[in-house]
This record gives structure tokens, C-alpha cells and sequence, in this order.
């Protein structure tokens, strides 16, 4: 009787747990992470997909051990993924996401521009993933900041010169450095090197790593940072010293600044970053839908991506979350004036004659956070530690180099093409 | 009654052993591959990159120093309370009570804590100003006042850890005898002299174990560490987590982590030689 008994349990199990069950789809996501953000998310921007979804969200290291867990099993919980460009890199690098060509096609014929499409296809064939949200990295300045401004100098058309200037002046009138860079454990300063130092000072951001245009640039960063808020090391979103008032300019990401703009939109002005010699580098960073290959619900991975890259959803997440449309598209007038102000920031930078688009890195696969060492090692000896630049160049770019060449990963814009690995020149 | 069935305190223990070997030696086995192993062939190549690190010594000679004076501060502050508090009648378990808050609350928020107090905009700076002594925030944490940092960072660690060396240490002192103060005090033996001659010796197991735990865990500090000081004090753990989380290197930080591990039993072993314990006032 008791063997019976047991024996039914375990068949009951088993029942049920082969039958199919209508289970949510399931969207994991590195962006979007917040609280507050996650909830827009789950209650008004998937609001109108047929089959319910669990939204959920994981830090990116996290989310790679995840995805690559579930590759090697070959046991697949997650149907949707969205991710940075530079996240699902090594995922398509492992061939594990599917082509997504069709609905790649169907978004150009609505307006999505093609060059923005082609990033997805990740340097592959065929389209790995469906950029979903776009955002760059702006300066915010008080406005009080501006009275420091040197004579002649346009906000929106700064130079590194120029900024050092108003460093200075702001230094003198208030006693303390006024600038400030989210150079702290969580914070995106890597890509300051990658997006916008390297690329304005040298047109470059791995061949001329070690060139002498490189080391003029370092020469004005130790210049620059003679005027930056030392705290600087200890910042990782820079809208939180903008509101504690520890500094009057800040450099980050639009999602980075949001909070301090729209707190007080009448009391910030945003702008591009400041150009080089050779142009004022600037970073698109690029969010995208990607459908891992095994994916238990794809119908409905393909419903929430479909969902997600309609107009009025774009805007919606543009007003609510403060990252920009991927569809060409004009944000409405009532929108939230901080997300505004954001806005005309991105769209001065992009439209400035000297901009210079440096992409996110490609084909570098797990090395991206080793790739991220190399400029912020770069940064700690010679700025902070006060190393020789030539030295530390040098030893830095013979490790660039066989990073490099270990992933055989080609040059990206703004370098110019290469056959096989990125040299370091 | 004759024990006729002898293995029952194995079967007993069989649990935790099979629990042990599954969620800590297994993982150990592989950590120690990881760090010595490069493609699934034994190399030195992690080893070699860990130690060639630009953060590397630093964060040696950060622990070290931390672990140098964060230990010997929190043992004598706890064999001061605990003497404190034996004196005391009524009352004592509310000041036991409130001496042990700091053990409820987390590393993270324990460095939080002290970075609310610490930062540029925080209580310090704000009372400083509100007595006139500084005429602007001045910066406690930033990598141009390493020496500050550390106090800051050592402060935090103190406040955080000493709680659990009072605790091991007042347990001891309970264990010890009246009568022997007694006797000594009869004896005309001076306060100072009945310390060290009676009960420091007799509280040794309870100093031994004191000092192992707090030891340990001070080489495996680093959420204060991380809140307080971010990327301008590097200490092991923290460049263990770097590798693993910021770089996705796992090779480098599994050898951080037998380095780590490695430094703990060679302090551990130390401990157990240095402070021997009578055989007979072992558990």
C-alpha cells in the first residue's frame, strides 16, 4: 500500500511535470535594472503583449555567467534577452543567438535607420539583434557654472582647452574643484576613454594607442585633472554629486544624469562633450533584443520585441525611462523637460560637424572588462599615480596588443579597417 | 552500558561530512584548478598575471597593514569592555545588548554607515564647519589623503568587528573561577598583576579563538573597504572581486582566492602554535 502510494506521488510528479504549461515568457535584461525603472517596464511599457511577461533583471556580469550556464546545459529558461551591444557580443561570438533577419527587414521598411540595424548584425551575417534604445554620454553643468565660463567660449562647442579654462576660473571663485568624472568602481569612465578622449586627441582608440598624439592627449588629461574633484575616484553616477552640490560639471550617461536634470530641468544645461584636436569623439551606446537560440517561447519573444519597437512604445520609454528611440522619430513637446533638455544634448552631438563616432567594441568576446583594464590601468599610473606617460604607454600598449590579437578581434570605427586582429601601432 | 554499536557517531556525522565535501571541498578543488590551470592544461599563467598586476603589492601591503592594526586595537578594546562589564551588576545585559549592535548589520551597511559620516557632505565635515574648525568641505576619502582613508577605512573596521571579539571574550572571562582573584587578591596581588597572572592565561582558548576569527576575517575585509574607499584602496578580496566581476577573468581571481586562503591557514596555524592551549581545556 505505502509502495503504491509513493509510486503514485512520483507518477503524479512526473505528469506534471511534463505537461506543457502556458508559461510567461520570460525577458531577461541587463538595462532597466532600478526598481522604479523595472516596474515602468513591467506595468506600461509591456502593457498591450498578448501572453504575460516575467520581466526580469540581472547585473551584467551576472547575466553573462547566466547565459552561458544555460548554453552549456542546453537547458533554456530565458526567451528574450536585452542587453548592451558590447553584452551580446560574446553571445553571438558563441553562435548562440538566433538570426533575427525578418524582423530586421520588416523595421527598415518602418523607419529604423540602417546603419543602426547593421550594428546588430554584430560584424555576422545575419542580424544577431534589434537595437531597441539608444543613449550617449553628455556634460551637465549648474547654471551657476556658467558665469566661470571663458570669454568666447560656446557650451555646445567646447574644447578640452576651453574646459580646462572654466575648470580653472571655477577653482579660483569657489575654492574647489568643480568638475567631475564618474571614475569610481561602478562607474563608466572606461568609456570616456574610449568614446571620447582617445577618439578626439588621436582619431583613434586602439591603433594609436601609443602614438605621440596619445601622449599629448595624456599630457592635457594630467592638466584637466589638476582641476577635477579628487572625490572623482569615488563617483559612480554623476547625478548624485551634482545634487549634493560636490561638483558643478559633470561628464556620464544621459540614464546617469536623468535623475538631477529632471529633479531641477531649470537649473542644469546639457551639452557635448568637449572636441580635440582631431574632433569631438562621442559614443553611441546601443541597447538591443536578441532571442537566444533554444529559447523556450520565441512566438512570444518575437510578440514583446515586436511590442517594443512600435512607436508609441519608443516614445513611451523615451519619456519614461529617458533612453532615446531607435526608430527615427521626433520626441513629442510635453515630454519630461530633464529628458528634454537630455535630448537636444544627444542631438547637438550627433549633428556637430567635428563629431566623431567611436563605436562599442566588437568581436572582443569575455576580454571586454581585460579591454576596460588596459585604459583605466592607463589612467590610475598616469594621472593618479603620476608615472611617466611614454612608460606606461608602452606597457600598457604591449598589453593592448596581445589582447588584440588573443581575441583577433578587427579594428572598429573610428580606426580605420583592419585584415584580422586590431594592430597597435 | 557497553557501546556494541560503534558506528553510530559516524553514521551521525556522515550528513555534515557529505555536505561539506559537496558544497566546500568541491568547490575548492576547483578554485585551486582554476588559478593553476590555463585551457584546461596546468599553468603558472594566472599566477604570473596576478602577481604582475599594477594593484597587486598594494593590495598585499593594504591588507596587511589593515589586518596589523585593526586586530591588536579590537582585541584590547574587547578585553577592556569585557573587564568593564564584569564589574558591573545591574544593567548588564543592556550594555552587552547595545555593545553587540553592530554585529546585526551587514559589512555593506556597516561601510555606508561610516560613508555617510565620512564623505564630503557628510556628519564630519558638517559638524567640523558647524564649529568653525574648517571653512569647507574638506575630502576624507579620495586618493590625495591615503592616510586619512586608511584611518577612516580602520575606524569602520573597528567599529564593525569588535563586537564579536567582546562576545568570545566575555564568554571566556565567565569561565573564570572567582576564587582564584579572590585567593590572589588575599595574597595582596595588585589589580594589573591578577589580570595578566590569572585571567589573561586562564581566557586563552577564548583568545586563541578570538584572535583566529578576527584575523581572518580582516584578510577577507571588503565591503567597508569597497564603501569607503572604492578603487583607492585596493585590498585583496576586492581585486579578487575585480577580476571576477569587472574583468570576467576567472582564472586570475581563483588566485586571488588561494592566495587569500593560503594566508588565512598560514595565520591560523600561526595562532595555533604561537597561543597553545592546554589539551585539557579543549572542548
Amino acid at each position: 500500500m505505502k509502495h503504491l502510494a509513493s509510486l503514485g506521488i512520483l507518477a503524479s510528479t512526473v505528469l506534471l511535470a511534463a505537461t506543457p504549461v502556458l508559461a510567461d515568457t520570460v525577458f531577461l535584461s541587463t538595462q532597466l535594472r532600478p526598481i522604479a525603472e523595472a516596474t515602468v517596464v513591467r506595468e506600461e511599457l509591456l502593457k498591450g503583449v498578448q501572453n504575460p511577461v516575467d520581466y526580469v533583471v540581472e547585473e551584467p556580469p551576472q547575466f553573462a555567467v547566466r547565459m552561458e550556464a544555460e548554453r552549456q546545459a542546453g537547458a533554456h529558461t530565458i526567451s528574450l534577452v536585452g542587453a548592451l551591444h558590447g553584452e551580446l557580443s560574446p553571445l553571438a561570438d558563441k553562435d548562440g543567438l538566433e538570426p533575427l533577419d525578418d524582423v530586421a527587414k520588416a523595421l527598415a521598411s518602418k523607419g529604423m535607420p540602417q546603419p543602426l540595424l547593421d550594428l546588430g548584425k554584430l560584424g555576422k551575417s545575419s542580424q544577431q539583434y534589434i537595437p531597441w534604445m539608444q543613449a550617449t554620454y553628455v556634460m551637465a553643468a549648474r547654471k551657476d557654472a556658467l558665469q566661470y565660463l571663458p570669454q568666447g567660449a560656446d557650451v555646445n562647442k567646447l574644447t578640452y582647452d576651453q574646459l580646462i579654462e572654466w575648470g580653472k576660473k571655477m577653482q579660483e571663485a569657489t575654492g574647489q574643484p568643480q568638475i567631475g568624472f564618474p571614475a569610481g568602481p561602478k562607474g563608466l569612465m572606461s568609456r570616456f576613454f574610449q568614446g571620447y578622449f582617445y577618439p578626439s586627441f588621436t582619431g583613434g582608440v586602439v591603433r594609436p594607442f601609443q602614438n605621440a598624439d596619445a601622449a599629448a592627449g595624456w599630457e592635457k588629461l594630467k592638466e584637466l585633472w589638476a582641476v577635477v574633484n579628487p572625490n572623482s575616484t569615488n563617483y559612480d553616477f554623476m547625478q548624485e554629486p551634482l545634487l549634493a552640490g560636490e561638483v558643478m560639471v559633470a561628464w556620464d550617461h544621459v540614464a546617469r544624469l536623468k535623475e538631477a536634470i529632471s529633479s531641477e530641468p531649470d537649473q542644469y544645461v546639457v551639452f557635448p562633450a568637449p572636441a580635440g584636436p582631431k574632433g569631438r569623439g562621442y559614443m553611441p551606446v546601443v541597447a538591443g533584443l536578441a532571442v537566444p537560440k533554444g529559447a523556450p517561447d520565441k512566438a512570444g519573444a518575437f510578440a514583446v520585441i515586436e511590442h517594443l519597437t512600435t512607436l508609441d512604445t519608443q516614445l513611451l520609454t523615451a519619456q519614461k525611462v529617458g533612453f532615446f528611440p531607435t526608430l527615427d522619430a521626433k520626441l513629442p513637446t510635453d515630454i519630461d523637460p530633464g529628458v528634454g533638455l537630455l535630448a537636444a544634448a544627444v542631438n547637438a552631438t550627433q549633428s556637430s560637424p567635428d563629431a566623431l563616432i567611436s563605436l562599442l567594441p566588437v568581436g572582443l568576446g569575455d576580454k571586454g572588462g581585460e579591454f576596460n583594464k588596459v585604459y583605466m590601468d592607463s589612467f590610475q599610473r598616469i594621472i593618479l599615480q603620476n608615472e611617466a606617460v611614454g612608460d606606461v604607454l608602452k606597457a600598457q600598449g604591449a598589453t593592448l596588443a596581445k589582447l588584440m590579437s588573443d581575441t583577433k578581434a578587427p579594428c572598429w570605427a573610428p580606426d580605420a579597417k583592419s585584415d584580422g586582429a586590431c594592430p597597435v601601432e | 552500558m557497553p557501546n556494541n554499536r560503534p558506528w553510530i557517531p559516524y553514521l551521525l556525522i556522515l550528513p555534515s561530512v557529505a555536505f561539506l565535501a559537496l558544497l566546500f571541498v568541491v568547490p575548492l578543488v576547483q578554485t585551486i584548478w582554476l588559478a593553476v590551470s590555463d585551457n584546461g592544461m596546468p599553468s603558472p599563467a594566472n599566477v604570473q598575471r596576478m602577481m604582475g598586476d599594477l594593484n597587486f603589492t598594494r593590495s598585499v601591503q593594504n591588507t596587511f597593514l589593515l589586518t596589523l592594526a585593526v586586530v591588536p586595537v579590537q582585541i584590547v578594546i574587547a578585553l577592556a569592555m569585557g573587564t568593564m562589564v564584569a564589574k558591573v551588576a545591574a544593567g548588564r545585559e543592556t550594555i552587552l545588548w547595545i555593545w553587540t549592535i553592530p554585529l546585526g548589520i551587514s559589512d555593506l551597511a556597516a561601510g555606508l554607515v561610516w560613508l555617510s559620516i565620512l564623505q564630503n557632505s557628510g556628519y564630519l565635515n558638517s559638524f567640523l564647519y558647524g564649529l568653525g574648525i574648517i571653512e569647507r568641505q574638506a575630502s576624507w576619502l579620495s586618493y590625495q589623503t591615503p592616510f586619512a582613508l586608511f584611518l577612516g577605512i580602520a575606524a569602520a573596521e573597528i567599529w564593525r568587528g569588535t563586537a564579536i571579539v567582546m562576545v568570545i571574550i566575555v564568554a571566556g572571562l565567565n569561565q573564570v573561577p572567582k576564587e582564584y582573584r579572590e585567593a590572589a587578591e588575599i595574597f595582596g596581588a595588585g589589580p594589573w598583576t591578577r589580570f595578566y597572572r590569572i585571567t589573561l592565561p586562564l581566557i586563552r582558548p577564548a583568545l586563541q579563538s578570538a584572535l583566529i576569527l578576527r584575523t581572518v576575517l580582516a584578510f577577507e575585509v571588503f565591503a567597508v573597504v569597497y564603501a569607503l574607499g572604492g578603487r583607492n584602496f585596493p585590498v585583496l578580496v576586492g581585486e579578487a572581486y575585480n577580476w571576477q566581476n569587472q574583468n570576467q577573468n576567472y582564472g586570475v581571481a581563483a588566485a586571488y582566492a588561494v592566495l587569500i586562503m593560503l594566508i588565512s591557514l598560514a595565520a591560523t596555524m600561526f595562532y595555533l602554535k604561537a597561543i597553545r592551549v592546554d589539551p585539557e581545556r579543549l572542548p
